[in-house]
């Protein structure tokens, strides 16, 4: 027999082996567990029942339950980027050589500075954040929030990134069982046989839920329904998956655990299952609940099923010498399997009047006390329970007797495990009998088909026993217990705690009910009962009772606060799963995007997209590689990726009235060969997107969008076309990635293009606005000559596949003309020089055309255009809307973008009233000096103006307002 | 998250494979109409809590726009159906009034209605 | 270590034409041009070499060797005139790329919310993988999926890291 722990029991432990030991450490100390094991129930085997501080009194906290309900024992688990907080010990797999911390607690467990709060519980009542910290104001910033910040939380971050991977995986099942325990299991054999398809979820690495421990023959009956179900080919069962919440439409994620158990395996850690489920059993069973009396936090005061499972699945004892307290017959198990592992049972405290059941009858003729009509008064020891104190249950806690005892199993009753019910709308009824909110079956969570798409079964649906399929018998009813005794003292209310986690106590809820609280959601959040990891599964209805008790009213008028997902705590990972890393997001590449970047290019995002920004030679910044790039192409010739822009197909017999509408400007009149800038406002009248348009023939138009704009601009084409003119028969086909694009820019751009040869690019056979079909170095091409640099320039689209070829082979024929490639930086500052208007930053969403001194590209003629309507409104004519200018600052500094120009006077909050505001801004190596765009009011007939934009911590800026064409106001050079 | 069934491609979606349009059968107020008109058409919506048709594109399939007959409370679907039509049609209305007997369509059923032009066409 | 769950590896020889047309009344004519049946609604059609693949109530996609291209586009071109209908080529505006293994449907079902097993065995299925558009069909050795050109490598990365070995998606 191998010695684990001086706890560990030399018999029993159905989850364990005892031949695989484990060594591990916790709160810097050496121990050993066993495979099996849970983290809890290893460190308690070796004797150490205190594994944390709470919260708030940072008072000394052992473990509660045996589950996922776990409040006490949440440990910081891991080192470095492999450390998560608040992991509860319970849940968590022992893994050989894991490293454990408790929390709350500095400098050691023992001897927390932060217990100092513990002897000032009178001071720290519910809401004592509201009330003490609002006054006086400086004390705020000064004293409260620097405190608050170090000590709030629960646990630590991790520092650094998570070395673990996740996955996600989507499912489409027939019957989702959530719950592998007999009525589980029952409901997924009996559906599994009706053909349909039906996954169990099971949270803990065993199917069988409380049935092996709980009942005789218990392991038998399980085995029995896992063999049925193994052998339908229809019925998956799934361990240690747990259902994190239910959504519209039998949405179910589901999280499970594929690695947790062994970091090393190279496995995804976990995974997040996204199930569309046609129907969901929730099989979730019940929890039970505390009781609340005197000292009911002390370490080794446990749920008497929590003590049965460290028992029965461990081997582990929680105590030598326990005492039992109840008030409902399911505790006296617990002293049964006790008995059987040979540990000494002092006494069975029960609340009720009397206790004639079989259980009870059972215990007795152990030899056991069983004392009726009893509570507890108090407990003795802090850090552990030395001795129990007793009392008459019907009493004001006049304590009777003192009981030597080293662990309290206590028993509230029992709760169904109704979060996932409740999470999509399931509502629920209160039974004064059983004393538990239980499914209303009548009101459950609806599907799209307006019918239930959960049902509840077993002790989730209030059938704690399961009877039919455990063959237990008949139980004598609990009595409501919700304050222990049930004439306690104040004095006494304020050491009975109802949320260990949050450390909120009856006497907590009391304060608030008494100074006004009537809502339980209010309530909850004023004294933070049942918040954080909690989510109401130890405290929800003890407290609540508390409550309605204070309220004077019956606990189903008081209500649940709302169950929210996630029923315990998801990794942040599990919902990032792929997107991290290269694959965080999907980054759009030209084709030419090596190039770029085997040449040096910073990129930059546009959407999804990245273009390359500029590219910096050794020893070159940003700044100056953007400079070179525009003088390169002002004085020779430069190349531009064009490729992202957007490129939409429109044809049709319809496809000139259609574009007609979409545009502002008259685009069913350009004749085939062509090309027009076009503008496009939504309905509201605001510009959303630009470009120029081409007409390829007779019935097609190919329109460019910007970069971002592509798939809106389609979308918003498709939406017209099928929501509104259906009838006009125009087809449209995004083509933008079908095409390379490079923007051939600069005086020596035909030069270099005829060296490629293939057209005749001559301002003759091919003018300014025009564009032409053909080859150009063997590879087939449409050139356009449009330009957005105000320079000679073409722009080459040809098929994707060859845009790379295109791209390398400028290059090489255009070496000696210092044939420069340039990023969107550059693009940005030429069109700047030019005074075009860039979509996003001379637009923001209330900017219409109009503003821009676009007018020109609206056309007068047509009766209407998206948009058209919304611009005739007063205040998109009235003439006092700001208006594009040219902005030249006086001190050669360049203006802030955003910056706003000031005008006399304060608006009605006080803060000076504006004129006008910068839209783009750079300084101008063609013209070395800074340019501006802006808006401004009345700016057209402002010229020569001067004005103000203050900047804080700055000298206020001075611009005067000009003509926005800095560079060749003539427009001869693109012309040429 | 709901799932909504596409009239054009009988795909059943779920809501990260299809794009929101807002309310349904708004009739377009161009060039012409009143501020009134014109702002009812641009900005006030129903926004009821219960019945409501709705505007959702494929967008991650077919592309086509369609509309859908839902509860905005209860998420129940009473059905989908081709955005090419002024009106929800006859059959989603006798489904919407099967689940919810008490309702009432609060548009008046035209002959111009049922050509199979716009109402600005 | 486990093998991969699937081969993920991209087919760069073959080419696509978009047609839009109304099906009804064009698509006998589109069918003859190309030498496929027409589909019929999320389905496809093959010869072993070309795919006809039905996108949306007016448009389908033929997929067939990138050299058979030209041809196919004027032949469509040709048939299709007089009505309304728009051809393009596009072979260049997506990338293709083969899931093939037995366990090839458990790639695809960590990055797309498709219910596979209830695609027909010739359906072509849009969807999503992870954050971008997709479309997938099946051959003999697994899957098919296509998506926008500019996120071959996103979804290169994606597919392979779903297939990742002993990731299998069978209960543990």
């Amino acid at each position: 027999m191998t010695q684990t722990g001086p706890f560990r029991l030399p018999r029993g432990g159905r989850l364990i082996d005892r031949a695989y030991q484990l060594p591990f450490r916790f709160d810097g100390r050496q121990m050993r567990g066993v495979v099996g094991d849970t983290l809890a129930s290893a460190i308690l085997a070796n004797g150490q029942i205190m594994m944390g501080r709470s919260f708030k009194y940072h008072r000394p906290r052992g473990p509660v339950a045996s589950g996922a309900e776990e409040p006490n024992a949440l440990l910081g688990l891991g080192e470095g980027g492999r450390f998560e907080p608040n992991q509860r010990a319970t849940t968590t797999a022992l893994v050989g050589g894991m490293v454990t911390a408790p929390q709350n607690c500095w400098p050691s467990l023992n001897a927390d500075v932060g217990a100092i709060n513990n002897w000032m519980y009178r001071f720290l009542p519910a809401g004592f954040y509201y009330k003490t910290f609002i006054h006086p104001r400086p004390f705020w910033k000064h004293v409260f929030e620097p405190i608050i910040r170090r000590s709030a939380g629960l646990g630590k971050a991790p520092t650094e990134a998570d070395p673990d991977r996740y996955e996600q995986a989507y499912a489409h099942v027939d019957v989702v069982v959530v719950g592998g325990g007999i009525a589980g299991l029952t409901a997924a054999r009996d559906a599994a046989k009706q053909g349909k398809s039906v996954w169990v979820i099971e949270q803990t690495p065993q199917f069988g839920g409380r049935t092996p421990t709980d009942h005789a023959d218990g392991q038998t009956r399980i085995d029995a329904l896992l063999a049925e179900l193994r052998a339908l080919p229809n019925a998956t069962l799934r361990r240690s998956t747990m259902a994190t919440g239910l959504y519209d439409h039998g949405y179910l994620l589901a999280r499970e655990a594929i690695a947790d158990h062994d970091p090393n395996a190279g496995l995804p850690r976990q995974r997040l299952w996204r199930i569309r489920a046609g129907h969901v059993v929730v099989a979730s069973g019940a929890l039970e609940r505390p009781l609340s009396f005197a000292g009911n936090d002390v370490p080794g005061v446990i749920l008497a099923s929590a003590v049965r499972d460290f028992i029965d699945l461990y081997g582990v004892a929680p105590g030598r010498k326990i005492v039992v307290v109840t008030n409902n017959d399911d505790a006296y198990r617990t002293a049964l399997v006790a008995l059987d592992a040979g540990l000494q049972v002092a006494a069975v405290i029960d609340a009720r009047a009397s206790a004639t059941g079989a259980l009870p009858e059972a215990v007795r003729a152990r030899g056991v006390r069983v004392l009726t009509g009893s509570a507890i008064a108090g407990i003795k020891g802090g850090k552990a329970v030395e001795g129990v104190k007793l009392c008459a249950h019907a009493g004001s806690g006049d304590v009777t007797e003192v009981i030597d005892a080293d662990c309290v199993a206590m028993s509230g009753g029992w709760s169904p495990v109704v979060h996932l019910w409740s999470h999509c709308g399931g509502k629920l009824n209160w039974s004064d009998a059983q004393a538990m909110f239980a499914p209303d079956p009548n009101r459950p969570p609806t599907g799209a088909d307006g019918r239930a798409m959960a049902s509840a079964v077993g002790a989730a649906a209030g059938d704690l026993l399961v009877a039919e399929a455990t063959g237990a018998g008949a139980e004598q009813a609990i009595l409501p217990v919700w304050v222990m005794p049930a004439n306690a003292t104040r004095k006494m209310k304020f050491k009975m705690w109802l949320d260990f986690q949050n450390d909120v106590k009856v006497s907590d809820v009391e304060l608030a009910a008494q100074e006004g609280y009537q809502s339980v959601e209010h309530t909850k959040r004023y004294t933070t009962l049942g918040m954080a990891t909690d989510q109401g599964k130890v405290s929800n209805i003890n407290g609540l009772a508390v409550l309605s008790n204070a309220l004077k009213q019956p606990i189903p008028q008081t209500g649940t606060t709302t169950f929210r997902p996630p029923y315990t705590p998801l990794t942040l990972g599990t919902i990032a799963a792929e997107a991290r890393g290269e694959v965080f997001q999907p980054l759009r590449k030209t084709p030419m995007h090596a190039w770029h970047e085997s040449h040096g290019a910073f990129f930059e995002p546009v959407g999804h997209w990245r273009r390359a920004y500029c590219y910096p030679k050794p020893g070159e910044s940003h700044g100056d590689a953007v400079a070179r790039e525009i003088r390169a192409v002002r004085a020779s010739v430069g190349t531009l990726d064009a490729s992202t822009l957007g490129k939409i197909i429109v044809k049709g017999p319809d496809a000139g009235k259609f574009l007609d509408m979409m545009y502002t400007g008259m685009m069913s009149s350009l004749p085939v060969g062509k090309c027009r800038y076009g503008l496009i406002c939504n309905e509201n009248g605001f510009l959303v997107d630009d470009g120029v348009a081409a007409r390829l023939s007779e019935d097609t138009w190919l329109v460019h969008t910007t970069t971002g704009g592509a798939d809106r601009m389609h979308a918003h084409m498709e939406d017209w076309l099928q929501c509104e003119w259906w009838d006009w028969k125009v087809y449209t086909a995004n083509v933008t990635e079908q095409w390379a694009q490079v923007a051939v820019v600069g005086p020596k751009a035909r030069v270099l293009l005829e060296r490629l040869g293939g057209m005749d690019l001559s301002a003759e056979a091919l003018p300014f606005m025009q564009w032409a079909e053909g080859e150009i170095a063997g590879i087939p091409a449409r050139v356009f000559r449009i330009s957005f640099s105000g320079e000679l320039s073409f722009e080459v689209a040809v098929p994707a596949n060859r845009g790379l070829e295109l791209w390398e082979k400028l290059h090489e024929a255009g070496r000696d003309l210092d044939v420069t490639p340039y990023g969107t930086e550059a693009m940005h500052v030429m069109r700047a020089e030019k005074g075009f208007i860039m979509i996003g930053d001379e637009t923001d969403g209330t900017v219409i055309p109009q503003d821009l001194g676009l007018g020109w590209a609206i056309s007068k003629k047509k009766t209407d255009y998206i948009g058209k309507r919304a611009q005739e409104r007063s205040h998109m004519t009235d003439p006092r809307r700001w208006k594009l200018v040219g902005l030249e600052s006086l001190d050669g500094r360049v203006l802030p973008d955003g910056a706003l120009a000031v005008a006399e006077g304060v608006n009605p909050n006080g803060q000076r009233k504006t004129q006008g505001r910068v839209t783009s801004t750079y300084m101008s190596p063609t013209l070395s000096k800074p340019i501006a765009m802006g808006i401004v009011l009345n700016g057209p007939d402002r010229m020569g103006e001067v004005l103000e934009f203050p900047v804080a911590g700055q000298e206020t800026y001075k611009a005067r307002i000009v003509d926005p064409v800095f560079y060749d106001k003539e427009g001869s050079r693109a012309n040429g | 998250m709901l799932i909504l069934t596409c009239p054009y491609c009988g795909i059943s979606a779920e809501e990260t494979e299809l794009a929101p349009g807002g309310e349904a059968h708004l009739k377009r107020f161009g060039p012409g109409s009143s501020d009134a008109d014109f702002e009812s058409y641009l900005f006030a919506r129903k926004n009821p809590k219960g019945v409501h048709f709705e505007r959702w594109r494929h967008a991650y399939g077919c592309g086509k726009w369609f509309l859908a007959a839902r509860d905005t409370a209860t998420l129940q679907v009473f059905g989908t159906y081709k955005a090419q039509t002024p009106h929800p049609t006859p059959e989603i209305v006798a489904a919407v009034q099967a689940a919810r007997p008490g309702w009432q369509p609060d548009w008046i059923e035209t002959n111009a209605d049922t050509s199979a032009e716009s109402p600005k066409a | 270590m486990a093998e991969a769950l699937a081969k993920i590896s991209q087919v760069q020889d073959r080419g696509m034409i978009q047609i839009r047309a109304d099906l009804d009344r064009a698509g006998d004519a589109i069918a003859g041009a190309a030498g496929l049946a027409l589909p019929g609604q999320g389905r496809t059609t093959t010869d072993g070499s070309r795919l006809l693949g039905w996108m949306s109530p007016d448009e389908l996609l033929l997929v067939l060797p990138r050299a058979e291209t030209a041809e196919a586009l004027s032949a469509l071109t040709e048939a299709l005139a007089g009505e309304h209908a728009l051809v393009l080529d596009v072979s260049d505006m997506r990338a293709m790329f083969r899931i093939d293994g037995p366990k090839a449907a458990q790639v695809l079902m960590k990055l797309c919310p498709t219910d596979l097993a209830a695609m027909p065995p010739d359906g072509l299925r849009r969807t999503r993988a992870a954050q971008v558009a997709c479309g997938i069909w099946r051959d003999q050795a697994g899957y098919v999926l296509v998506g926008f050109r500019s996120v071959a490598d996103y979804l290169r990365g994606i597919l392979t890291g779903a297939a990742a070995p002993g990731t299998h998606l069978e209960p543990r």
